[in-house]
């Protein structure tokens, strides 16, 4: 396993470490240790190891990840795994805003509480929250899935496209065009899948379904040019 | 952009270090806020005396005088402790607001940072750490502070531009992020006779704050009502004398996190300006909820957080 003290020896030199890992890497289990609450941590990574973060991290950690598996041992401050494209990133305490936000695939998990604006404009992966979202979370979702095993806050799912959310808790308001929605089998088997993936023992039946109605300008073929 | 952070002291043997926790927090908060940087500080108020912190672009000249000048404004001792650019001024007991609003007419190139009883404010322009050295921050004791570090967006960068605002006797104000209405607002609060010196919309927040208060308001009800009042992006964190209150706008754009011990409360716009305190790792971290009025005292109250939106 390699040990980088973010403290002592930088940012910099930690994420050239870990770009500098390709496909067949013997190097595949990292443990970062001192993020302090660092920006940028583990950016960018392209291959398949394991990265552990033993603390909380700042802004955009695990953003863009391709193939890694991120698990950050404390909360993750805004934007983490930000236009994440693949592989998993698990955060064991809270997230702050923007969770996830735009990701086309991979699998973020985050077992506390995600605050403000989670999977804002998803494009494909899947957020497994074990507790809250906070306000306007899929504001803009176009793909993948958002399942939130507590409660949701305001504005949920705002202009959304084609996003599934599922949430088990209470919705405090659903935004602009975004509605409930029947709960089919196949919805059921998609949320066990997902709920296994994100270390989740709530059932699939305890939890609603939402999406778009479709009615928005957006989906107005006479709008399009 | 700008950086806040605030620290609220439980444990009393805390208290001689407020000013060093303080200042690292603050020099943390650098990249947040490059163009000034300001940290008001409570202390325990002395029996008999209220006080004034004051600044001047000439403090050799200006503060030479400065207590021969006002000794008969006052009619009682008046004392002046200089630092740096900044010097308290020691004033029989309940005067300091007769100071303030009188100091203009036998000292005009002195400016009012703060009055009060326990209350000190020191702010200038250049770096949070250059700042923190030029007022020895680290060498203060106090019972609570706040800090921020500024990145101007809405007036000139200055020392009064700087925060944190005094916006009453032992009530300050520092602001992360910025007003679309201060213009408007501005010239309502000027109409109803509230001192404001600058273009600045934190200011602006400041003063109508004391406003609401001067009508009857306590000051988280005047916070509640800024909910409505103030358009555009604003984290607060205030200060009174025996207190700090948090609250967020609705939209709650601009980053906050807070950290409760037994010993201390936190604020910090990033968990980064936390991570040196005393016991982080096992204190309770989280992020205060948009539109929600916190609040934490020294006095009978035990709730620790006041809900109320």
């Amino acid at each position: 396993m390699q040990t980088y003290d973010l403290e002592a020896e930088g940012l910099r030199g930690l994420n050239s470490a870990l770009h500098a890992q390709s496909e067949t890497t013997n190097q595949t289990k990292w443990e970062i240790v001192n993020p302090k609450g660092s920006h940028a941590i583990a950016v960018g990574l392209d291959a398949p190891i394991e990265v552990n973060v033993k603390g909380s991290t700042g802004y955009y950690c695990a953003g863009m990840n391709k193939q890694a598996t991120i698990l950050v041992h404390g909360s993750a401050g805004p934007g983490v795994a930000e236009n994440m494209m693949s592989g998993t990133v698990i955060i064991d305490g809270d997230a702050s805003q923007y969770a996830g936000a735009t990701g086309h695939g991979g699998t973020l998990v985050i077992k506390g509480n995600a605050s403000s604006r989670c999977g804002i404009s998803m494009k494909g992966i899947d957020i497994v929250v074990h507790g809250n979202v906070g306000h306007m979370s899929a504001f803009m979702a176009q793909s993948g899935n958002l399942v939130v095993c507590g409660d949701a806050g305001d504005a949920l799912g705002d202009s959304i496209y084609e996003a599934r959310l599922f949430v088990r808790g209470s919705v405090k308001s659903l935004g602009a065009d975004c509605i409930e929605k029947e709960m089919r089998p196949e919805h059921i088997e998609i949320l066990r899948d997902l709920l296994e993936k994100g270390g989740c023992d709530a059932k699939p039946e305890e939890f609603r379904r939402y999406g778009s109605a479709r009615q928005l300008y957006t989906f107005k073929i006479d709008n399009a040019y | 952009m700008c950086g806040i952070v605030g620290l609220f002291l439980k444990d009393k043997a805390l208290e001689p270090q407020l000013g060093a926790l303080l200042t690292d927090m603050l020099i943390t908060m650098t990249d947040r806020g490059p163009d000034s940087a300001g940290i008001a500080i409570y202390g325990a108020p002395a029996a008999g005396t209220s006080k004034l912190t004051v600044q001047s672009e000439n403090p050799d000249e200006d503060f030479a005088s400065l207590a021969s000048v006002l000794q008969p404004l006052v009619g009682g001792p008046v004392s002046v402790e200089r630092r740096d650019t900044h010097a308290v001024l020691t004033v029989p007991a309940g005067k300091s607001e007769h100071v303030r609003n009188q100091i203009k007419s036998v000292a005009p190139t002195v400016r009012v940072m703060s009055f009060g009883d326990s209350l000190e404010i020191y702010k200038e322009v250049g770096l949070p750490r250059d700042v923190a050295t030029r007022f020895d921050l680290t060498s203060m004791s106090g019972t609570h502070g706040i800090g921020h570090t500024r990145m101007a967006t809405e007036s000139a960068v200055t020392t009064l531009g700087a925060h944190p605002f005094n916006t009453g006797s032992d009530q300050c104000l520092v602001h992360n992020g910025s007003l679309s209405n201060h213009n408007t607002l501005r010239r309502k609060l000027q109409r109803e006779g509230i001192h404001i010196e600058t273009m600045n919309d934190s200011e602006v927040a400041a003063a109508y704050l004391t406003w609401k208060m001067q009508n009857g308001a306590t000051l988280g009800e005047a916070l509640e009502q800024s909910l409505d009042d103030l358009d555009g992006f604003f984290n607060f964190v205030v200060g009174t004398k025996d207190g700090f209150g948090v609250v967020r706008d609705p939209i709650a754009c601009k980053p906050a996190v807070m950290a409760e011990t037994d010993q201390y409360v936190a604020f910090g716009s990033e968990y980064r300006a936390l991570v040196n305190l005393p016991g982080i790792d096992t204190a309770r971290v989280w992020e205060p909820e948009p539109a929600t009025v916190y609040f934490w005292t020294h006095g009978k109250t035990e709730t620790p957080s006041k809900k109320a939106a």
